[in-house]
Protein backbone atom coordinates (compact mmCIF):
# COMPACT_ATOMS: atom_id res chain seq x y z
CA UNK A 1 0.00 0.00 0.00
CA UNK A 2 1.43 3.35 -0.97
CA UNK A 3 2.39 5.89 1.67
CA UNK A 4 0.11 8.60 0.43
CA UNK A 5 -1.83 11.14 2.47
CA UNK A 6 0.56 10.30 5.22
CA UNK A 7 0.33 12.30 8.42
CA UNK A 8 3.70 14.02 8.86
CA UNK A 9 2.82 15.93 12.03
CA UNK A 10 -0.05 17.56 13.86
CA UNK A 11 -0.46 20.34 16.40
CA UNK A 12 -3.38 20.98 18.72
CA UNK A 13 -3.10 24.32 20.49
CA UNK A 14 -3.26 24.00 24.24
CA UNK A 15 -4.46 26.16 27.08
CA UNK A 16 -3.26 29.73 26.81
CA UNK A 17 -3.04 29.66 23.03
CA UNK A 18 0.03 29.71 20.81
CA UNK A 19 1.96 32.60 19.29
CA UNK A 20 2.80 30.50 16.24
CA UNK A 21 2.76 26.94 14.93
CA UNK A 22 5.81 25.47 13.22
CA UNK A 23 6.33 22.23 11.33
CA UNK A 24 10.07 21.68 11.08
CA UNK A 25 12.20 18.98 9.49
CA UNK A 26 9.56 18.29 6.85
CA UNK A 27 10.64 15.07 5.10
CA UNK A 28 11.77 15.55 1.52
CA UNK A 29 10.39 12.19 0.48
CA UNK A 30 6.90 13.20 -0.61
CA UNK A 31 5.70 14.94 -3.75
CA UNK A 32 3.04 17.29 -2.37
CA UNK A 33 2.08 18.74 1.02
CA UNK A 34 -1.43 19.33 2.36
CA UNK A 35 -2.10 21.35 5.51
CA UNK A 36 -5.58 21.05 7.01
CA UNK A 37 -6.43 23.52 9.76
CA UNK A 38 -9.24 24.42 12.13
CA UNK A 39 -8.43 27.76 13.71
CA UNK A 40 -9.74 30.49 15.97
CA UNK A 41 -8.01 33.69 17.09
CA UNK A 42 -7.91 35.19 20.58
CA UNK A 43 -8.19 38.66 19.00
CA UNK A 44 -9.81 40.35 16.03
CA UNK A 45 -7.13 38.92 13.75
CA UNK A 46 -8.55 37.06 10.77
CA UNK A 47 -5.48 35.60 9.14
CA UNK A 48 -2.39 33.58 9.87
CA UNK A 49 0.70 34.47 7.88
CA UNK A 50 2.75 31.64 6.42
CA UNK A 51 6.52 31.43 6.06
CA UNK A 52 8.83 28.72 4.83
CA UNK A 53 12.32 27.71 5.90
CA UNK A 54 12.42 30.32 8.65
CA UNK A 55 12.33 33.17 6.15
CA UNK A 56 9.92 35.82 7.34
CA UNK A 57 10.62 38.23 4.45
CA UNK A 58 7.51 38.84 2.41
CA UNK A 59 9.21 40.23 -0.68
CA UNK A 60 8.93 36.98 -2.63
CA UNK A 61 5.22 36.49 -1.96
CA UNK A 62 2.13 37.41 -3.93
CA UNK A 63 -1.50 36.36 -3.72
CA UNK A 64 -4.82 36.69 -5.48
CA UNK A 65 -8.19 35.67 -4.18
CA UNK A 66 -11.93 35.63 -4.65
CA UNK A 67 -14.21 35.69 -1.67
CA UNK A 68 -17.59 36.42 -0.21
CA UNK A 69 -18.95 37.48 3.15
CA UNK A 70 -22.62 36.84 2.49
CA UNK A 71 -23.43 39.96 0.52
CA UNK A 72 -21.28 40.43 -2.59
CA UNK A 73 -18.41 38.46 -4.09
CA UNK A 74 -15.11 40.24 -4.52
CA UNK A 75 -11.61 39.68 -5.80
CA UNK A 76 -8.34 41.29 -4.89
CA UNK A 77 -4.61 40.76 -5.05
CA UNK A 78 -1.54 41.67 -3.13
CA UNK A 79 2.20 41.54 -3.40
CA UNK A 80 4.16 40.78 -0.25
CA UNK A 81 1.12 38.97 1.10
CA UNK A 82 1.64 35.88 3.22
CA UNK A 83 -1.99 35.46 4.26
CA UNK A 84 -2.68 31.75 4.37
CA UNK A 85 -5.11 30.42 6.96
CA UNK A 86 -8.36 32.22 7.78
CA UNK A 87 -9.25 32.36 11.46
CA UNK A 88 -12.54 32.84 13.24
CA UNK A 89 -11.81 36.01 15.16
CA UNK A 90 -12.77 36.54 18.79
CA UNK A 91 -15.92 38.48 17.88
CA UNK A 92 -17.51 35.53 16.10
CA UNK A 93 -19.82 33.02 17.74
CA UNK A 94 -18.06 31.19 20.57
CA UNK A 95 -16.62 27.76 19.81
CA UNK A 96 -16.66 28.33 16.05
CA UNK A 97 -13.45 27.49 14.21
CA UNK A 98 -12.47 28.06 10.60
CA UNK A 99 -11.80 25.30 8.08
CA UNK A 100 -8.78 25.61 5.80
CA UNK A 101 -6.83 23.53 3.32
CA UNK A 102 -3.52 24.48 1.71
CA UNK A 103 -2.23 22.32 -1.16
CA UNK A 104 1.45 22.68 -2.11
CA UNK A 105 2.53 20.56 -5.10
CA UNK A 106 6.16 19.70 -5.78
CA UNK A 107 7.40 21.31 -2.57
CA UNK A 108 10.93 19.96 -3.05
CA UNK A 109 11.30 21.28 -6.60
CA UNK A 110 13.71 23.99 -7.73
CA UNK A 111 10.82 26.04 -9.13
CA UNK A 112 8.70 28.75 -7.52
CA UNK A 113 6.01 27.29 -5.28
CA UNK A 114 2.37 27.73 -6.28
CA UNK A 115 -0.08 27.28 -3.40
CA UNK A 116 -3.81 26.55 -3.66
CA UNK A 117 -5.74 27.66 -0.56
CA UNK A 118 -9.39 27.16 0.45
CA UNK A 119 -10.59 29.06 3.52
CA UNK A 120 -14.03 29.27 5.09
CA UNK A 121 -15.76 30.09 8.32
CA UNK A 122 -19.45 30.12 9.10
CA UNK A 123 -20.86 32.06 12.01
CA UNK A 124 -24.66 31.74 12.08
CA UNK A 125 -24.50 35.52 11.77
CA UNK A 126 -22.90 38.18 9.63
CA UNK A 127 -19.11 38.19 9.18
CA UNK A 128 -18.98 34.67 7.81
CA UNK A 129 -16.35 34.40 5.11
CA UNK A 130 -15.28 32.17 2.23
CA UNK A 131 -12.05 32.67 0.27
CA UNK A 132 -10.39 30.81 -2.57
CA UNK A 133 -6.78 31.90 -2.90
CA UNK A 134 -3.73 31.44 -5.09
CA UNK A 135 -0.39 32.28 -3.51
CA UNK A 136 3.06 32.25 -4.99
CA UNK A 137 6.30 31.89 -3.05
CA UNK A 138 8.81 32.93 -5.68
CA UNK A 139 11.69 30.99 -4.20
CA UNK A 140 13.43 27.94 -5.64
CA UNK A 141 14.43 26.39 -2.32
CA UNK A 142 12.84 23.14 -1.24
CA UNK A 143 10.41 23.63 1.63
CA UNK A 144 11.89 22.15 4.80
CA UNK A 145 9.84 23.95 7.44
CA UNK A 146 6.57 25.87 7.68
CA UNK A 147 5.46 28.44 10.26
CA UNK A 148 2.01 29.98 10.74
CA UNK A 149 1.93 33.22 12.70
CA UNK A 150 -0.93 35.59 13.58
CA UNK A 151 -0.47 39.31 13.04
CA UNK A 152 -0.86 39.85 16.75
CA UNK A 153 -1.59 37.89 19.92
CA UNK A 154 -2.41 34.22 19.82
CA UNK A 155 -3.99 31.30 18.06
CA UNK A 156 -6.78 30.08 20.33
CA UNK A 157 -6.87 26.85 22.30
CA UNK A 158 -8.30 23.82 20.46
CA UNK A 159 -7.11 25.07 17.08
CA UNK A 160 -5.70 22.13 15.11
CA UNK A 161 -3.18 21.75 12.29
CA UNK A 162 -2.49 18.54 10.36
CA UNK A 163 0.31 18.33 7.80
CA UNK A 164 0.11 15.48 5.29
CA UNK A 165 2.51 14.24 2.65
CA UNK A 166 1.32 12.85 -0.67
CA UNK A 167 3.59 10.71 -2.79
CA UNK A 168 3.07 10.15 -6.49
CA UNK A 169 4.92 6.85 -6.67
CA UNK B 1 -0.83 7.19 11.52
CA UNK B 2 -0.72 4.25 9.19
CA UNK B 3 -0.80 4.97 5.51
CA UNK B 4 -4.29 4.87 4.07
CA UNK B 5 -5.64 3.39 0.89
CA UNK B 6 -6.65 6.83 -0.33
CA UNK B 7 -4.77 9.15 -2.66
CA UNK B 8 -3.04 6.16 -4.15
CA UNK B 9 -0.79 7.26 -7.00
CA UNK B 10 -1.98 5.88 -10.33
CA UNK B 11 0.44 7.59 -12.68
CA UNK B 12 2.52 10.74 -13.05
CA UNK B 13 3.97 12.45 -16.09
CA UNK B 14 6.69 15.12 -16.04
CA UNK B 15 7.00 16.67 -19.46
CA UNK B 16 10.47 16.81 -21.00
CA UNK B 17 9.21 18.93 -23.88
CA UNK B 18 6.12 20.91 -24.80
CA UNK B 19 3.27 18.51 -25.43
CA UNK B 20 -0.16 18.98 -26.93
CA UNK B 21 -1.99 16.29 -24.97
CA UNK B 22 -1.22 14.22 -21.88
CA UNK B 23 -3.39 11.13 -21.52
CA UNK B 24 -3.89 8.81 -18.59
CA UNK B 25 -5.47 5.45 -19.25
CA UNK B 26 -5.68 2.37 -17.04
CA UNK B 27 -7.36 4.34 -14.26
CA UNK B 28 -7.77 1.38 -11.93
CA UNK B 29 -10.68 0.36 -9.76
CA UNK B 30 -11.07 3.36 -7.47
CA UNK B 31 -14.17 5.33 -6.54
CA UNK B 32 -12.89 8.84 -7.23
CA UNK B 33 -10.06 10.38 -9.18
CA UNK B 34 -7.98 13.44 -8.26
CA UNK B 35 -5.67 15.02 -10.83
CA UNK B 36 -2.95 17.50 -9.85
CA UNK B 37 -1.51 19.83 -12.53
CA UNK B 38 1.58 21.83 -11.55
CA UNK B 39 3.21 23.81 -14.34
CA UNK B 40 2.48 26.16 -17.22
CA UNK B 41 1.23 26.28 -20.80
CA UNK B 42 3.19 27.59 -23.77
CA UNK B 43 1.01 30.72 -23.72
CA UNK B 44 -2.12 31.97 -21.97
CA UNK B 45 -4.81 29.37 -22.45
CA UNK B 46 -7.61 27.43 -20.89
CA UNK B 47 -6.34 24.14 -19.46
CA UNK B 48 -8.98 21.58 -20.37
CA UNK B 49 -9.69 17.88 -20.22
CA UNK B 50 -11.40 15.28 -22.34
CA UNK B 51 -12.80 11.99 -21.10
CA UNK B 52 -12.58 8.72 -23.05
CA UNK B 53 -11.07 10.71 -25.94
CA UNK B 54 -14.50 12.20 -26.66
CA UNK B 55 -13.90 15.14 -29.00
CA UNK B 56 -17.60 15.93 -29.45
CA UNK B 57 -19.28 19.04 -28.16
CA UNK B 58 -20.54 17.15 -25.13
CA UNK B 59 -19.08 19.31 -22.37
CA UNK B 60 -20.15 22.45 -20.54
CA UNK B 61 -18.83 24.43 -17.61
CA UNK B 62 -19.59 27.23 -15.17
CA UNK B 63 -16.83 29.03 -13.33
CA UNK B 64 -16.29 31.60 -10.58
CA UNK B 65 -13.11 33.60 -11.05
CA UNK B 66 -11.13 36.57 -9.83
CA UNK B 67 -8.12 38.41 -11.22
CA UNK B 68 -7.74 40.96 -8.46
CA UNK B 69 -10.54 43.29 -9.50
CA UNK B 70 -14.18 42.30 -9.33
CA UNK B 71 -15.15 38.66 -9.00
CA UNK B 72 -16.81 37.20 -12.07
CA UNK B 73 -18.59 34.15 -13.36
CA UNK B 74 -18.71 32.67 -16.85
CA UNK B 75 -20.03 29.61 -18.59
CA UNK B 76 -20.02 27.82 -21.95
CA UNK B 77 -22.20 25.04 -23.31
CA UNK B 78 -21.70 22.45 -26.03
CA UNK B 79 -17.92 22.66 -26.17
CA UNK B 80 -15.35 19.95 -26.82
CA UNK B 81 -13.71 19.74 -23.40
CA UNK B 82 -14.17 20.33 -19.68
CA UNK B 83 -12.22 22.92 -17.71
CA UNK B 84 -9.44 22.82 -15.15
CA UNK B 85 -8.92 26.59 -15.24
CA UNK B 86 -7.34 29.45 -17.11
CA UNK B 87 -3.55 29.87 -17.25
CA UNK B 88 -2.86 33.59 -17.37
CA UNK B 89 0.45 33.39 -19.21
CA UNK B 90 2.90 34.19 -16.42
CA UNK B 91 6.19 32.41 -15.92
CA UNK B 92 5.35 30.95 -12.52
CA UNK B 93 3.86 27.46 -12.24
CA UNK B 94 0.19 27.20 -11.44
CA UNK B 95 -1.62 24.60 -9.37
CA UNK B 96 -4.82 22.99 -10.61
CA UNK B 97 -6.79 20.26 -8.86
CA UNK B 98 -9.51 18.26 -10.64
CA UNK B 99 -11.91 15.98 -8.73
CA UNK B 100 -14.01 13.35 -10.50
CA UNK B 101 -16.34 11.40 -8.25
CA UNK B 102 -17.76 7.97 -9.10
CA UNK B 103 -15.90 7.92 -12.37
CA UNK B 104 -16.67 4.25 -12.95
CA UNK B 105 -20.45 4.49 -12.83
CA UNK B 106 -22.33 3.92 -16.06
CA UNK B 107 -25.68 5.45 -15.16
CA UNK B 108 -25.10 9.18 -14.83
CA UNK B 109 -23.52 12.04 -16.72
CA UNK B 110 -20.21 12.99 -15.11
CA UNK B 111 -19.86 16.22 -13.14
CA UNK B 112 -16.38 17.40 -12.13
CA UNK B 113 -15.10 20.16 -9.85
CA UNK B 114 -11.79 21.95 -10.25
CA UNK B 115 -9.71 24.58 -8.48
CA UNK B 116 -7.15 26.62 -10.36
CA UNK B 117 -4.59 28.70 -8.49
CA UNK B 118 -2.68 30.97 -10.86
CA UNK B 119 -0.91 33.99 -9.36
CA UNK B 120 -2.76 36.04 -11.99
CA UNK B 121 -6.13 34.32 -11.95
CA UNK B 122 -7.98 32.17 -9.46
CA UNK B 123 -10.93 29.98 -10.38
CA UNK B 124 -13.37 27.38 -9.16
CA UNK B 125 -15.19 25.51 -11.91
CA UNK B 126 -17.75 22.82 -12.42
CA UNK B 127 -17.82 20.87 -15.69
CA UNK B 128 -20.31 18.40 -17.10
CA UNK B 129 -19.64 15.59 -19.58
CA UNK B 130 -22.96 14.49 -21.06
CA UNK B 131 -22.17 10.81 -21.29
CA UNK B 132 -23.11 7.92 -19.01
CA UNK B 133 -20.12 5.76 -19.90
CA UNK B 134 -17.63 4.82 -17.21
CA UNK B 135 -14.51 6.95 -17.54
CA UNK B 136 -11.57 4.93 -18.83
CA UNK B 137 -9.16 7.68 -19.82
CA UNK B 138 -8.45 11.34 -19.05
CA UNK B 139 -6.62 13.67 -21.41
CA UNK B 140 -5.28 17.12 -20.52
CA UNK B 141 -4.95 19.64 -23.31
CA UNK B 142 -6.03 22.97 -24.71
CA UNK B 143 -8.61 22.46 -27.41
CA UNK B 144 -7.27 25.53 -29.23
CA UNK B 145 -3.89 23.88 -29.75
CA UNK B 146 -1.73 25.58 -27.10
CA UNK B 147 0.84 23.14 -25.76
CA UNK B 148 1.43 22.12 -22.17
CA UNK B 149 4.90 23.44 -21.33
CA UNK B 150 8.03 21.44 -20.62
CA UNK B 151 8.60 20.80 -16.93
CA UNK B 152 4.91 20.52 -16.12
CA UNK B 153 4.01 17.68 -13.78
CA UNK B 154 0.61 16.00 -13.92
CA UNK B 155 -0.28 13.30 -11.42
CA UNK B 156 -3.36 11.14 -11.08
CA UNK B 157 -4.48 9.72 -7.73
CA UNK B 158 -7.20 7.21 -6.94
CA UNK B 159 -9.46 7.29 -3.89
CA UNK B 160 -11.21 4.10 -2.83
CA UNK B 161 -14.44 4.25 -0.85
CA UNK B 162 -13.74 0.87 0.70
Amino acid sequence: MANTYYLIASNTVGSGGASSVTFSSIPQTYTDLVLKSSVRSTSTDNWLNISFNGTSATVNWSARWIGGTGTAANSSSSTNSTYSVLENDSTTTASTFSNSEIYIPNYTSANAKSLSLDNVFENNATAAQSFLMASLWNNTAAITSMTLTPSSVNIAQYSTFYLYGIKNS
Amino acid sequence: MAAGSTYTPIATQTLGSATATVTFSSLGSYTDIVLIFNGTMSSAAQVMFRLNSDTGNNYSYTKLYGQGGAAGSARESNISGGVLGYYNGGSSPITQILHIQNFGNSNTYKTTISRSSDPGNIESSVSLWRNTSAITSISILNTGGVNIASGTTITLYGIAAA
